[in-house]
This record gives C-alpha cells, structure tokens and sequence, in this order.
C-alpha cells in the first residue's frame, strides 16, 4: 500500500489580467480590497504554504470566499498558481506535461466537488465508476468495484436512478462513491459533506475516519464547521482572506488561537 | 446631386474576374468534386428513397413521429397530411426535394459540429469565425446561387452547395454555445478524473450539449427547406418546381399545391427534430405528465 504526500510552496493565485502589477501591491501588504481597486485583479491565494503529511486528514477550514476551492484545486492542477511550487512525493506537478498530468489525476488523485459535478445522463452507478471507466477498464469490472463504493456509502438500492432523482445530500454520497471507486493515494474533498444531514454526516466521518485507518489515505477535507474539523483532522489549516492565518492540530486550534479571526470560530463552538 | 456626392466604387469586375479565374484554373477539379456529389451522394440517395413504397415511409414517418413526441394523435395527422402531398401527385417531387435537403444537412453536420467544437475550444478562431457566420446568415439567399451555378453550372450540386452554406450559420453557432454551456462543474469533475480530451468531449461536452445542438439541427434544416425550394431556380429538381412553374406561368393553383407540400414537410420536420432535443427521460416524463 503506497501513501502520498503533498507540499504546497509559497503558492500565489491572482485572478486576472495585470497579474504581475497585483503581486507587486501584494508584497507591498496592500489588502485585496485595495489591489481589485487598483489593478482589476482578484486575490484568490496569497503566499499560501503548506506541507500535507501522508496518511493523514488534512482540514482546510475558512468562511466563504477565503480561497478553500482555489487551493485545492491546485493540488489537481484544475488550477495553476500564479507563482509557487506544489510538490506531490516530491515530484513538482507544475511541471509535469499533459501525459504526466493525466496519469497523476488517473491514479493518484481524485475529488469530491462542492456541487457534486455529477454527470446527468449517465446513471448513479456508472457515474461512481467514471474513474475506472477513464482509464479503459473493462465495464463489467467497473461496474462491480463501484457497486462496492455505493454500498460503502448507502446507495446500492439507487444504483439504476439518475442524479436527478436524488435528493442533494445523495448526490454528494455518488460523489463520494466515484472517488472512492478510483482508489487513489490522496483524495480531496471540497465540502463533500456539507449537503447531508447531521445523521448521515455524523456516520460518513465514522466511515472517513475509518477508511482512513485502514487504507491510510492522504486526505485534503474542506469543511465551514469547526465541529467537523476538529472530529475528523490530525491537522487543520485556517485561512482568511487569502492567507494562511493558522496550521496546527486540533488542540493547538482550540487551546492557542493564532488571532482573533481564529478566536471567534472556536468561541463560536463554545457558544452553541 | 447624389451622384457627385458618392465616390464610384466597384469591385463587381475583381469578384468576377476571381470567380472566371477559379473557373478556369480548377475547373477539372470542380468537375470532379460535382461528380463524386452525384455518383456516390445524390443519385444514389434518390435512387434508393424512390424506391422504398410511400406506404412503408408512411408508416416510418408515423413510427418516427411517435417516437419522438409520444402523441398518437399527431403522428396520425402527420401521416395523413403526408398521404395528402401524394393525392396532390407530388410524392416524387417531395422526394426529391427532400433529397438533396438530406445531402446538405448531412453535409452539414459533417463539417458543422466540428467547427463548433472547435471554436469551443479555440477562443481566436470563434472571434474570426463569429462574423463570418453574421455575414453568411444575413447574406440575402439568392446572392449564394450565383456563384454556385458559376462554379457548378446548374442542376442538383450547386443546389446543394448553396443550401449548405445557407443552412450552416446555426449549427455551428448552436454547438458552440452549447459546449461553452455545459455545466462548469461536471465538466471540471470529469477533467479531474484525468479524461482524455476525446472523452471528455464524448461523455460529457457533447452530450450536455445536446439540447443546443439539436435546437441548430432543428434550425439548419429549417433553412434548407427553404433553400431547397428556392433553389428549384438554378435547376434543383422537386417542390420548388411547381412553385416557380406557378409563378412563371401565373398558375397560383399549381403553386399553392406545392407550397402547402412545403408547409406539410416543414411542421412535421421541425416538431420531430425539435423533440429529439430532450433526451430519451425527459421525453418520457413529458409523456407521464400529459397523460396524467
Ligand atoms: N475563476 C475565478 N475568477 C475570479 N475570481 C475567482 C475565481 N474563482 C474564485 N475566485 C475568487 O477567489 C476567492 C476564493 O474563492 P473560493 O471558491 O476558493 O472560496 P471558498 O473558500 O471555496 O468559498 P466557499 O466556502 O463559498 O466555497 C473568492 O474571492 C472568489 O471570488
Ligand atoms: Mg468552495
């Protein structure tokens, strides 16, 4: 069994023309209000730098907008960073041409998508077996491992429906399903449970925390709720804005709070 | 006056002169590309058409209606009103006529889908190609016969070439929109499984674009239709006959009989095609809706 781990190097993402202008304002800590005033440009990532350990769950934590999506999909290279370095096993995928590239997304990585991105004409179990179906296996062997996945996520008996008859929390489990069908070392999953209700979701950590313990994936987990971060991640990334405000385990999170943006997540908990 | 007012421009003579000179130049291969039409597209298609009795196209017309719309009692109209065009006597006239609509729209598809794709995914070629498409679409249609005729002479071929170049604009307008449209995320997904560019096209990009490609096959037929019958002028056999005999010979009776032949074929085309833009489940929920 192989693991992967993932190192993200002093990556910038500046959405926009005058990229180059708005960098040079972001070195000078002008904010990102004043930078889209003055150049246009849209600061989606600044000076982000991160060292994601293999086998392990990763959280990305951060209110809407702070830049969570933009980040990991760099690690797929859905998007290309404006300047930076990320390494996966040490290997700089920037720099990986399409071939390597396909076989990275192929084999190493997959992801569950904040809105699903599900496929609409194809039906709920040969869209958990898209992964395996891309690289050309055979479609009754497909079939059959994402019929597993299914079962792993409760929707075996909808395996003939289409993504239009489900309700949104179950659309969110086929997305789930497909990743898992791919059996890749890192999986990223941007929100992946952010559509299901508190029992449901409450028994997909169950099932992450175990897949984790025995497969020993690398996984990038997106989430708005400090619960759920605290539950599920070894280590747990905040950001803000743009920016990385603090890295630590969920103990450092709770017990140290880099600042006040931090202190009114966790007060928050306390609160409710 | 005006006329002192406006310098004299002309370039009727240049465009003339460029179209003698392809004439002259290539005529051979022209002659060669007109006869391939013919010997291996147009004759054979009619041959074959003709040959099929009316009863056995009535009834597939009926099969096909039905199956795209769902509604009996439509599909027993049109196959009625289709019987109709023959006791006008004009089946053979609408065989031909649908014909060489046939051969452009296929024509068409085949050189129309993938420019689309292309300017898809090819922002530069879609800012060169756009107003190209404006001036063809809005190009009155009888100007595209002239040069037609000139480089083909008269008969089926020129009739072809100048419905496809009129009948194109939509199609690749419509599939282009159509894959620009296709839903960010899904597609996005489907990229980060590490889909080949060709499989992202058949699985994802073409079938979510369906809707808008049909919609422009619906509208490319639409204007061969019309081309077609126009096109009777410069020799192309079928409806538009009749409605230029008509014309001509001041025999509106004779013209109407064909016309109304035109309105037939361009109701049952137009409402077949356009359900074909739903797929296979949402042609079936229209049928559980209207039957409940
Ligand atoms: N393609 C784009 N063009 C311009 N700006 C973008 C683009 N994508 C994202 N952004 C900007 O980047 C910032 C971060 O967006 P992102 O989607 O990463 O946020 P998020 O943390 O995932 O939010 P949410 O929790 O709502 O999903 C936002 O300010 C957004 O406007
Ligand atoms: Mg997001």
């Amino acid at each position: 069994m192989s693991t992967s781990n993932i190192s993200v190097r002093n990556i910038y993402k500046i959405f926009g023309i005058h990229t180059a202008a708005a960098l040079d304002l972001l070195k000078q800590e002008k904010s990102k209000a004043e930078i889209l005033a003055q150049t246009g440009c849209n600061v989606g990532l600044n000076n982000i730098s991160l060292e994601i350990p293999e086998g392990k769950i990763f959280v990305i934590m951060g209110l809407s907008g702070s830049g969570k999506s933009t980040l990991v999909r760099h690690i797929n290279r859905l998007i290309d960073p404006t300047r930076g370095e990320i390494l996966i096993d040490d290997k700089n995928i920037l720099a990986f041409n399409e071939t390597e590239l396909r076989d990275l997304r192929r084999h190493k990585i997959s992801m569950v998508f904040q809105s699903f991105g599900l496929l609409p004409h194809w039906t709920v179990l040969d869209n958990s077996a898209f992964a395996l179906l891309t690289r050309g296996e055979k479609k009754s062997t497909a079939r059959q491992r994402a019929m597993e996945s299914l079962k792993l996520v409760g929707l075996t008996d909808y395996a003939k429906y289409y993504p239009d008859q489900l309700s949104g929390g179950m659309r969110q489990r086929v997305g789930l399903a497909r990743a898992l069908t791919a059996d890749t070392d890192i999986i990223l999953m941007d929100e992946a449970f952010s559509a299901l209700d508190p029992l449901i979701r409450g028994e997909m950590q169950e099932q992450l925390l175990d897949l984790e313990e025995r497969l020993h994936k690398t996984i990038v987990f997106i989430t708005h709720d400090l619960d759920e971060a605290l539950r599920i991640g070894n280590q747990i990334a905040i950001l803000w804005d743009g920016s990385l405000v603090q890295v630590g385990t969920p103990e450092d999170i709770l017990q140290r709070p880099a600042n006040d943006y931090v202190k009114r997540f966790v007060e928050k908990r306390v609160a409710a | 006056m005006a006329s002192e007012f406006f310098i004299p421009i002309s370039f009727a003579n240049e465009l003339n002169l460029g179209i003698d000179s392809i004439v002259t130049n290539y005529g051979d291969q022209l002659h060669r590309v007109s006869e391939i039409m013919l010997q291996y597209l147009l004759v054979p298609l009619e041959h074959f058409l003709q040959s099929i009795p009316p009863w056995i196209i009535l009834i597939l017309v009926g099969l096909t209606s039905y199956h795209a719309l769902r509604r009996p009692g439509l599909s027993v109209t049109f196959v009625f009103a289709l019987y109709f065009i023959g006791c006008l006597g004009l089946w053979e006239k609408t065989i031909q006529t649908l014909n060489i609509m046939l051969v452009s729209i296929i024509i068409c598809l085949v050189i129309g889908v993938p420019i689309g794709i292309l300017m898809a995914r090819t922002k530069w070629l879609s800012r060169l190609l756009l107003p190209v498409l404006d001036v063809m679409q809005t190009f009155p249609m009888f100007v595209y016969m002239l040069p037609a005729v000139m480089l083909f002479s008269i008969g089926k071929v020129p009739a072809v070439m100048a419905t496809v170049i009129y009948a194109l604009p939509p199609l690749i307008r419509l599939t282009e929109l159509g894959i620009n449209q296709v839903d960010e995320e899904a597609r996005e997904a489907a990229w980060s499984f590490g889909t080949t560019r060709w499989q992202l096209l058949i699985w994802v990009q073409l079938p979510l674009a369906r809707p808008s490609i049909m919609a422009g096959i619906n509208q490319t037929t639409m204007l061969a239709l019309a081309m077609v019958v126009v096109a009777s002028m410069i020799g192309a056999r079928g409806l538009g006959e009749d409605i230029l005999h008509g014309l001509t010979n001041l025999d509106f009776g004779k013209g109407a009989h064909a016309g109304i032949a035109v309105v037939i074929l361009a109701i049952l085309i137009d409402r077949v095609t356009q359900a074909y833009g739903m797929n296979r489940r949402q042609r079936a929920q229209i049928n559980q809706g209207s039957q409940a």
